[in-house]
This record gives structure tokens, sequence and C-alpha cells, in this order.
């Protein structure tokens, strides 16, 4: 679907109603991924390796299988290897080879709480006991902790049949470094020549999680005829019914996966763990199984996002203009190849006009758990080195940074550094829109700095279904197929209202399981409000055309002589009978049929997404400590269905990105122990460490969007830890350079510099 | 049933329940498992999340860190008592509740229960909190979502509506 | 979690006699005590305990009183630290102690867990043995041989390890009064604002004489050793000063020299040590203002 926008009046989109499915959440009726019971369900436990990496010699479950209530064991080798092939699609597309031995080790183990077995039992004490009776007989290898050690070509090699893509002539040898990607275009050298100034750097970043706060969660119920029905907390249904179905050798008909309320995903439930597991206990057990992680399992084995090394090299000429890029990204995909690299080299100069650079991405298998999506994957790191480095260009330039980004800044017809021309985007309004906020011209107190960066982010398109049945009474049924992780039943009902020209509170959005709903892909990429929105919205334009000429039929008149207005069939001329929906929807069986609207597509003319945030902090000298003091998101939104939810995502999404700033990082031990699996040391931000968190939300339409909407809840996650840093900088002069910004790290870097001055001083 | 499991009595909502427990069940597993009240969230299981969040005889406390035997003669208060029974029970919202919809203060909705059971709580000892008392009183829950902005300015206006409330009621 | 009998005595004898009973068990079977139990049921959910039975005591009426008496306060080994927060009379007299208390975890936590049981689970960085440490506080021990005392500063012996016999049972803290213009303070650095272990903790409590001078003074360290532990240089540096900054930068020294700290997931050595200083500066200072404050 593509039709030109012209900035249009809205009567409801744009109105901040409260959700659906609000009751529900406030009173404790919603049922999450762990909520569910069902007669005769069984306890599923896991088995997870000790061990970073090891040979699996044997295992043994003879005495867990003798324990009295135990009605299941599984194993990697009890199921079917999937060949190698790619599935998925998405944030997350996987290897199903690989996909299948991460979720259940076969040869070897690859990362701390690698799943080597699992159990089902009349009680959760039962599967515990019966864990401890499976015997498994490690080999212990060598461990590749980190991307260094990933990088040379002496480490011990995770996966024998790996060799580097993307490397001609083809490596001989097998490579822990799975692809090399490279961006290039122009004459990078003849750029750097003619650069008045050149600034480098070196960057990095620890592994993070998402730490949403619902566990991954299933439960799996078989039929006698070999299907079976998957309840569990994910962002993609159909993702978890292709998945399980591969794993476990069936046809995809024979899987039902109905989707429960997500506690949180941000990426993190864009893949499957503990759903074919549930599944493959359940039909050995002939029973109902509910399986659910642990907050240790969570951190030390679901797909968190990877530590990083960025190298940059950013040259620019006097007035400002970038004329070089020389760039090397490295990610940990962990245990398997898949990091985000590429959408990291991708994104790194997205914001700007370029015309020479070369940017090399490395996926690099470690022995930690295999990465996944976190929300905008891979950008919020390339924009820490980016953003960092042009702060410093302005500075030794002597420019604003705000004017230096303006003046670098991508617009309508700019080539992407990843290939598409833009069509319309926001960059410039938000640049704008900055420069004019009164936070940018406040006044700073003593140790406070400010700093500022931006962010892109692609959005996604995909596929996705919706269908809208007029109810006999006037009501409306709205299904879709895209889990609501954050108020998009808000959205879509907002967006369906719009187009019918009815009160938004008639229309019951559904979120349904995969019988019921046509094919959808996953809720992830900032697409759900795009893609299925586009849905809904042609859903119901097929209603309407049916409304119309159905009324046409009734008043005998041709349909273009009906228009629908006022949540009416009215006559185009303005004189004559109005049909009202109620009206329509009484009559309906009598008149012709049911009325239902549908729309299945796969979603063109993405928005891509820009951001620009401003943060003060204060940086205490005494112990390093970083506090937020003031923060505004300023964001393009295309158009704000919601308005509440789309700040809803900019703030969360910033204080995801100040945690990741500031303390959250993975703590490894030297074999690759994770020391802080859970949410008192994986230190997330809790309500006394950020302010209120300002938005400004911009508005420049995606003329291919029936609504103007682009996608807004991935770009905000990528200013902030640059931002942060650039603030820093300005508090104290220090550029810091690894992230997390702990306190140890920043105090160690302000004594250093004390030393150092006093040693200089001498 | 084995024979150690023990019996408890206590009121959970206002409503006398008896229930079986194992010794090592929690209040947390008690209410979702035995009580089937699974509004009550599961989200670390070692009181890092406040998901869980009970009044337990009015003291707000983490029900993971509770056993479920420690119940027994006492008073648990859980999100599916928050709503004012006495207006038809299903149908209308406490304050708190109101004000978290009209606030957008939930996206996923994982953490809700626990915060408006910690804020219930905060409301009741401090009537009129400041912004710093308000992320003070909800700094044992965590919620990823929403950058807590909203949760606070939910919880503020509540305080302001409940106090107009108060001094109507009392004029 | 293992299996474990659940006892709830509504008796201190009977408490005890049910020690008693467990007292001849394996080491790693021994009977757990629950207080607030925000320690014992995450160390049982992960493993790290198994006791065979765990005995709540939070049903023994004695164990739930907080006296304010001549000489001093009797803290219950079964109040939890939100019961402190009402107590303004406490707080005039100790802010130190119940600042500390307030820090603990969370609202959630505060509303279980149990200052005594904050000390019993003798972590080097739990927030309430600094200041109690530097306000002299004592346990009162119950146990088939009679009721004794023991100073908090011979009470932990090593992380997670305290001066227990296997049949005793903490019953309460005695906190002496505080002498005339003198006060406590207690600060910790954290990452995070809240919901978050101590990476470093002081107290300090300061008694001045009415031009100023400073006349006694306790400094006391968290989370840089294998327990926390009193510095008497530190203090010795601030007595008969008036805790200008000179002095306290002594005292900031000498508070460094003492801790003995390691790296781990929650900070470096380097860290800590040098925050110890800067906490010790500054918890001095609050104690003092406080002290100066008072008659």
């Amino acid at each position: 679907m593509s039709e030109p926008s012209e900035p249009r009046a809205f009567k409801w989109v744009g109105q901040r109603i409260v959700r659906p499915d609000g009751a529900d959440k406030v009173t404790g009726r919603a049922a999450f991924g762990a909520d569910r019971r069902l007669p005769g369900m069984l306890h599923g436990r896991v088995l997870r390796s000790p061990h970073a990496h090891a040979r699996i010699l044997r295992i043994d479950a003879s005495a867990a299988r003798a324990l009295p209530g135990v009605k299941a064991v599984v194993v990697g080798a009890d199921l079917p290897l999937p060949r190698r092939e790619s599935g998925g699609g998405g944030e997350s597309p996987v290897d199903y080879r690989d996909l299948a031995e991460n979720v259940l080790a076969r040869d070897k183990v690859l990362y701390v709480g690698h799943a080597v077995a699992a159990v089902a039992a009349t009680s959760a004490r039962t599967a515990e006991q019966a864990l401890r009776r499976i015997a498994v007989a490690y080999e212990p290898l060598p461990p590749v902790l980190d991307l260094e050690r990933g990088l040379d070509p002496d480490a011990p090699v995770l996966h024998d049949h790996l060799f580097t893509h993307g490397v001609e002539p083809r490596p001989t040898r097998p490579s822990n470094v799975a692809k090399r990607t490279l961006l290039e275009r122009g004459d990078v050298e003849a750029g750097f020549a003619a650069a008045d100034a050149v600034v480098e750097g070196e960057f990095r970043t620890e592994t993070v999680h998402q730490g949403y706060i619902e566990p991954h969660a299933a439960v799996a119920e078989p039929a006698q005829d070999g299907h079976l029905t998957v309840w569990c907390c994910t962002q993609g249904p159909f993702m978890v019914r292709a998945h399980v179905a591969k794993l476990l050798g069936l046809p995809i008909g024979h899987v039902k996966v109905i989707p429960s309320e997500i506690g949180g995903g941000f990426g993190g439930k864009t893949t499957v763990y503990v759903e074919p597991i549930a599944a493959a206990l359940a039909q050995r057990a002939g029973r109902p199984v509910r399986l659910v992680m642990s907050r240790e399992d969570v951190f030390r084995a679901s797909g968190p996002a990877p530590a990083s090394r960025i190298r940059l090299r950013v040259g620019a000429r006097r007035d400002g203009r970038i004329v070089a890029v020389d760039a090397s990204l490295a990610y940990e995909a962990g245990a398997f190849p898949g990091s985000p690299v590429e959408a990291g080299a991708m994104c790194l100069l997205a914001p700007y006009d370029v015309e020479a650079f070369r940017i090399e991405a490395l996926d690099v298998c470690v022995n930690k758990a295999k990465t996944t999506a976190y929300r905008a994957p891979g950008a919020p790191m390339a924009a820490f080195a980016a953003e960092s480095l042009l702060d410093e260009l302005a500075a030794k330039l002597g420019l604003d940074p705000l004017e230096l980004r303006l003046r670098n800044a991508a617009k309508k017809d700019t080539r992407a550094a990843y290939g598409p021309r833009y069509r319309e985007i926001g960059f410039l309004e938000t640049l704008e829109a900055a420069r004019a906020h009164p936070h940018w011209s406040a006044p700073l107190g003593a140790n406070e700095g400010r700093g500022v960066a931006c962010g892109f982010w692609f959005n996604g398109g995909q596929s996705s279904s919706a269908s809208v049945a007029l109810n006999e009474d006037g009501t409306l049924s709205l299904v879709a197929g895209t889990p609501d992780i954050g108020g998009s039943r808000a959205s879509l009902a907002l967006m369906c209202a719009e187009e019918l020209d009815v009160d938004p509170a008639r229309i019951r959005p559904v979120i349904a399981d995969t019988e019921t709903a046509g094919y959808s892909d996953m809720t992830g990429g900032s697409r759900v409000t795009f893609a299925t929105g586009m849905a809904v919205i042609e859903a119901t334009r097929a209603l309407v055309r049916q409304l119309r000429e159905r009324a046409a039929k009734l008043l005998d008149v041709p349909v273009d002589e009906v228009v629908w207005k006022e949540g009416a069939a009215q006559p185009a001329g303005g004189t004559g009978r109005i049909l009202a929906l109620e009206e329509l929807a009484r009559d309906a069986l009598r008149t012709g049929g049911p009325l239902v609207g549908q729309a299945s597509l796969t979603a063109r003319g993405v928005g891509p997404a820009f951001a620009t945030h401003l943060v003060d902090v204060s940086v205490d000298p005494d112990t390093g400590k970083v506090d937020v003091v003031r923060y505004t998101a300023i964001q393009d939104a295309g158009k704000a269905i919601h308005p509440s939810y789309v700040e809803g995502q900019m703030q969360g999404g910033v204080v995801q990105g100040i945690g990741w700033a500031l303390n959250e990082e993975y703590v490894f031990d030297a074999k690759g122990q994770l020391a802080n699996p859970g949410f008192l040391d994986y230190r997330m931000p809790v309500a006394l460490d950020v302010p209120m968190i300002d938005t400004v939300i911009v508005e420049v339409p995606n003329p291919r969007h029936p609504h103007g909407v682009r996608g807004v809840g991935e770009v905000p996650i990528v200013p902030p830890i640059a931002a942060i840093a650039n603030a820093i900088h300005a508090a104290t002069g220090l550029r810091l350079r690894h992230a997390p910004f702990s306190p140890p790290r920043v105090l160690e870097a302000l004594l250093t510099r004390t030393s150092g001055l006093a040693r200089a001083a001498r | 049933m084995s024979a150690r499991r023990l019996a408890v009595e206590a009121r959970v909502n206002g409503d006398p329940v008896e229930f079986l427990c194992d010794p090592e069940q929690t209040l947390l597993e008690a209410l979702r498992d035995e009580l089937g009240l699974t509004g009550t969230k599961e989200g670390c299981g070692t009181g890092d999340c406040g998901a869980c969040s009970v009044l337990l005889d009015g003291a707000l406390v983490c029900s993971c860190l509770v056993l479920a035997a420690e119940a027994e003669g006492r008073e648990v208060r859980t999100v599916e008592g928050l709503a004012p029974r006495e207006n038809g029970g299903d149908r209308s919202l406490g304050v708190l509740q109101r004000k978290f919809l009209e606030h957008a203060a939930l996206q996923c909705g994982i953490c809700t229960p626990g915060f408006l059971v910690a804020a219930d709580a905060l409301l009741a000892r401090n009537a009129d909190p400041s912004e710093s008392e308000v992320r003070y009183g909800i700094s044992g829950n965590l919620c990823r979502c929403t950058g807590y902005d909203k949760i606070v300015r939910a919880v503020l206006d509540a305080a302001v509506e409940l106090r107009r409330a108060k001094a109507g009621g009392g004029a | 979690m293992e299996a474990f009998r659940y006892e709830a005595p509504t008796t201190l004898d009977a408490a005890l006699a049910l020690l008693a009973r467990e007292a001849a068990v394996a080491p790693e079977q021994r009977p757990a005590i629950l207080a607030g139990g925000t320690d014992l049921i995450v160390q049982m959910r992960g493993g790290l305990r198994r006791p065979a039975a765990v005995i709540d005591v939070k049903r023994v009426p004695e164990l739930a009183r907080i006296d304010v008496g001549a000489d001093g306060l009797s803290l219950g080994a079964a109040v939890p630290c939100a019961s402190l927060r009402g107590r303004e009379d406490v707080r005039a007299l100790w802010p130190g102690l119940v600042e500390a208390a307030e820090l603990i975890g969370s609202m959630q936590i505060q509303g279980r867990a149990t200052v005594v049981g904050n000390l019993c689970n003798a972590s080097p960085a739990a927030d309430t043995v600094p200041s109690l440490l530097v306000l002299g506080a004592r346990v009162r021990i119950a146990g088939p041989r009679g009721v004794r005392e023991v100073p908090v500063s011979d009470f932990c012996v090593a992380p997670g390890r305290n001066a227990l016999a296997p049949d005793e049972l903490a019953t309460a803290l005695f906190v002496p009064r505080p002498a005339a213009r003198s006060a406590d303070a207690y600060l910790r650095f954290t990452p995070r604002a809240e919901m978050d272990i101590a990476v470093v903790g002081a107290a300090a409590r300061v008694t001045l004489a009415p031009d100023g001078r400073c006349t006694a003074a306790a400094v006391a360290l968290g989370a840089v050793a294998e327990r926390a532990l009193l510095a008497p240089a530190a203090a010795e540096a601030l007595v008969g000063t008036r805790l200008e900054p000179a002095s306290l930068a002594r005292a900031a020294d000498a508070a460094r020299a003492a801790a003995r700290p390691i790296d781990d997931k929650r900070g470096t050595a380097f860290f800590r040590r040098h925050v110890t200083g800067v906490l010790v500066t500054r918890a001095v200072e609050r104690a003092a203002a406080r002290a100066g404050a008072r008659p």
C-alpha cells in the first residue's frame, strides 16, 4: 500500500485513550507466560552446563528416569537434528542447526548455563531432584571469553565447521570470526588527505541484558493426534510455531501457539529457549508441561546484547563537513554466529551525509550465551563511537556540537551509508528542536556537564495480518497476530477508529493465536504500529468498502454514490438516507451476510527514525559517581498515533540507555562464570536513579504510511551512551571510551588524570 | 499430598482462606499455585524486583521472601484486592489503578501489580509525597519499560485526587 | 528450595528448646533462625544453606520489642527495619543507625529484614554493622547456659560466620544512649540509589566539646575487609581536633590504611580504598553537624 499522505487532520489518531487491555493489567487479571495452569500439568526443569566450553562425553539419565514422579527426560540427542538452513527472519534470523544446539546442547556445551537435559515431573521439587540424578561427563576445553581472544587465530575454536564468511579466498582454517562484512564507498584515503581535522579512538562496551521483568515461560500441551499447543510469552507466536515445528520435526500445522501477555522483551523474546523443550517433554509425557526460567537462567542462558569493540577514525574539513571515515566493528556473537554487528555498521553513519567511508564488521563467536536482539540491535554501541568522535571533532574545529551535526545531517535524497536514498526524514527537525529547546541553553551547576548525541534506526516492515469484524450490535472485533508489548492494542484501535470514524471504545482489539490470526511476523523492529497498523487500516478500509456496498444495495444506488462519514453510509451528494453503522450491523445477516474486513500484507515504505538527545550529568569528583540530572529526548515519530505510548517508548528506551551507559554489565570470572546473574548485582536503574525524561515528539509524516507512521520503539536507546559520555566530558574533561561509566572506571580516570597532571606539574 | 504439608489459615484481600503448603513454599507460590491469585508476579525470586509485592499485615514485603506458613493468622493484600469492593468489585477501579491507566504508566504490565501495591503502601503512610519520596517509595520495584516517568506522575496525581476526596469527604 | 521443617515457637524457651534439640545435627543441616528471612530465604533458594529446620522467631513476643530506656535502646531480634521508620525517638538519638537501616535493600526488604538479622548474617557489607560498631552496641544472646552479652565488635568472625553457638539465639541488640553533644552518621556508596549492596560503608560517631573540639570519636568501615571493622587510628586522628580539613584528611588516610579491600563484582579494591576515605570524611562531617546541634 502506498499513497501520498498530505498532512491530514485526524479525529481519533493522536488521542490519549485508555488502553483496551488496561483494566486487566491493573487488577492482576491479565495472564502472562507463567500464569497458565492446566489439569495434570507437570513441572519442567532444565539441567545446565557448569562449563563455558566442554565436550559432552556421556549423559546418563537412567537414575532420573527411575525417580517416582518423573514423567519425561529429554536430551539433545532425543530430538531431530535439523539441516543448516536459515529460518525465523525478522530481527533474529537463525540457522536451524545452531538453534537446535542452543536449545539443547549436543556434542559440546558452549557457555555456562547451556541447556543439557530437561525433566518433567509431578512436582517442581521432584524435577529438581531428578536433575541432580543426571550424570553428565564433560571434557572441559579452554574457553574463549572475550573479543581479543575470539579474534586471535590461535585461540581454541568453538565450531570446527565455521570458516569466516566474506573473506576471499575462503580461509583454510576454521575460525571464531563467523563473518566479515565491508561497507565501502568513495576514496577514503583521499578524504583523509583532504581533512583539516582527524579524530580517532577505540570504544568498548560490555555485555548487557534486555532486563525484561518476566522470565521466559511456556506451557506445552500435547493432543492425542500428535498436535501440540504451546502457550508462551513471546514477541513472535508464528516464530515460535515455526521453530518448535522445526526442532521437533513436526509439520507447522501441528503446532498451535497461544501468545500470553508478554512481560517485556525488547528483542530478547524473538527466539526460543524453553518452548521447544516444554513441547518435547509434553510429547513424551503425554501431559501438559510448564517450564519457567529462573532469573539466574535468564541472565546466564537467554540472549543478551553483545560486548563490542569499535575502532573509528573520522576526518572533516574546517567547515565541519565529514570527508572520510574508517571503522572496524567487532561484536561478540556469543556461542553461535549472529551478532548485530552488520546493523551496527549500517547505523554508524546513518544520520549523516558522508561521501567516503570504509566500515568493517566482524561477527565473533565466544563462549558466552548466544546474543540476541536488544532494542535497535547493534546501534547504541556504534552511536557511542561515532557521536563521541563527532563531539571531539566539533571541539577541534571550534564548532558547536549541534551545528556540526546540522552541517552533516542526512536529509531527503541523501544516500545513506548503508545504501538507500532517504525519502522524507525528520533528522534536521530533531536537531533544530534541540537547539530551540530551553534545555540546550539552561545554566549548569558545579560538576555538571551537558551532552548531545543523535541516533538512527531503520525500523521494520515485514508481514502482518489483521481482520476487523462488525458485530451485530455495531461493536467491532479487531484481530491481530503481533503481541502487544507496550500498548499497541490502543494504537491499532485508534487507527481502526480513524478509518471507520467511530469511537475506539467500540473496538475490541484481540491478539490471537496462530490458528486464529493470519500470519504475522514478530513484534520487534518498531514495526507493529507501522506494519500491523497498515494491515489494520487496510482491513478497516475493506470493511468500509463492504459497508458502502451494502448500503448501496439497500438504497439501490451505485456504490460510488455512497460515502463513509462519521461512522455511517451517507449519500455522496449530501442529501438522502443515512445508514448508520449500527443499522447496517443489525441487518447484516439478512442483507447479504457478515461484514468482515481482512488484510494480510508485507509492508513497504518503512520510514526510518531519528533522534537527538540532550542530557545533563553531575559527576562526583570524589567517588566518580555520575548522576543524570536532566534528560530531553527529541524524536521524529512520523505520526504519534497514541502520544502517551510514544513518549513511553522514548522514556523507557532512554532509561535503558542510561543503565547501559552507567552501571549495567555482565561480570565474568576467568572461567566464564557470570558473577552477577541477578537484579541485585546487574544494576538496572531504579526510580531514584533517574529524573523525569522530557520528550519532544517531532512529526514528519512517513509519506508511505496511510497515517504517516514511523516506528518509534527502538531509536530512543541509540543516543544515550554517547550523550552521557559527551556530558561527562563536558563536566570533567574526561573522554571515556569504555562503557559502562561505572564509578570505579570514572574515579580511576579522574585520579589518573590528577596524578598525571601532578606529574606534569613537577 | 504428603504428611509434611502445613495447613494455613489467613485472610487474603479481606476473605478468610485456608490452604495447604509445603514448609519450603513461599507465600508467592502459595498465592499463585494454591489460591490461584496469579496477579502477583515472580520476576526474580530473590526480592530484587518487587513484582511480587504484597502487604502482609499492612507491611510492604516481597512475597517471594516470605514463607507461605508465615501467613498463618495474618492478613495479606494483593493486587487483586486493590479495587474498591463496595462499588461492585469487578468493574470499578481504585484511584491508583485509574491513574496508572490515564497516565499510561504501564507498557507491558508485568511489574504493574507490584508498583500498585508499593504505591498503595506509600500513599497510606504519606498522603502528600514529593517526587523524590515517590521515587524512594517505589525504588524496590523494577520497571524496564517506562523509565518510571509516567509511573511517578500517576502516583503523584493519585495522591492529589485521594487528598481531594478526603478533604471533600471531611467537609 | 530443599525440604525443611517449619517451626514457629511462641516463647523464647520453646525456641531455645528447638535449637537445643537440633544442635547435634550435622553442621550443614543446622537449624536456621528465620526473622526477616531476606538473606536466609535467598540462601536456601540458591542451595547455599540446607537447614533441616527453620525456626521462625517472629511469634516470640519479647523479640518483637523496641525499648528506649534511660540507658539506651533495646532492639528485639524480630523487629523489621521498617518499624524504626516511625520511631522518631530512636531516630533522634541514633540517627546513623536508623539511616543505615533505611538503606538496606528497599522498602519491601525493610518490611522484613531485621537489624539483628543483618548482624547475624555477618556479611562484610551489612549496612547496620558499622553503625552498631561506632555506637558500642552489644548483642544479647540466650542459650541453654543462660544469657550473655557480646560486643558487636566481637560478634562477626568471618564472612557469614558469627559468634553464636549452635544452641544459642541472638535475642536483641543493646545500644547505649549517646553522651551529651555526641551523634552518629552512616553513609555508604552504591552505584544505584537503592536496591544495592554497599561497595563501601562508613559510620562515624563524634562527641564535641562546647567549643567545637572533638573529645571522642569512633569510625567503622563496611565492605572493605572480611568483616565490618572499627578504624581506631581514624578515630584517634579526630580526637582533640576541631575536625578541620587537615584532621579529616588524616582520619581519611588512616581509614584507607585500615581497609583491606578486594576486587569483586561490586567494585575494585582501588575504588574501595579511595572511597573509604571520602565516606569517612563525609560521615564525620555529618555526625559532627548533628552533634553540634545537640544540647
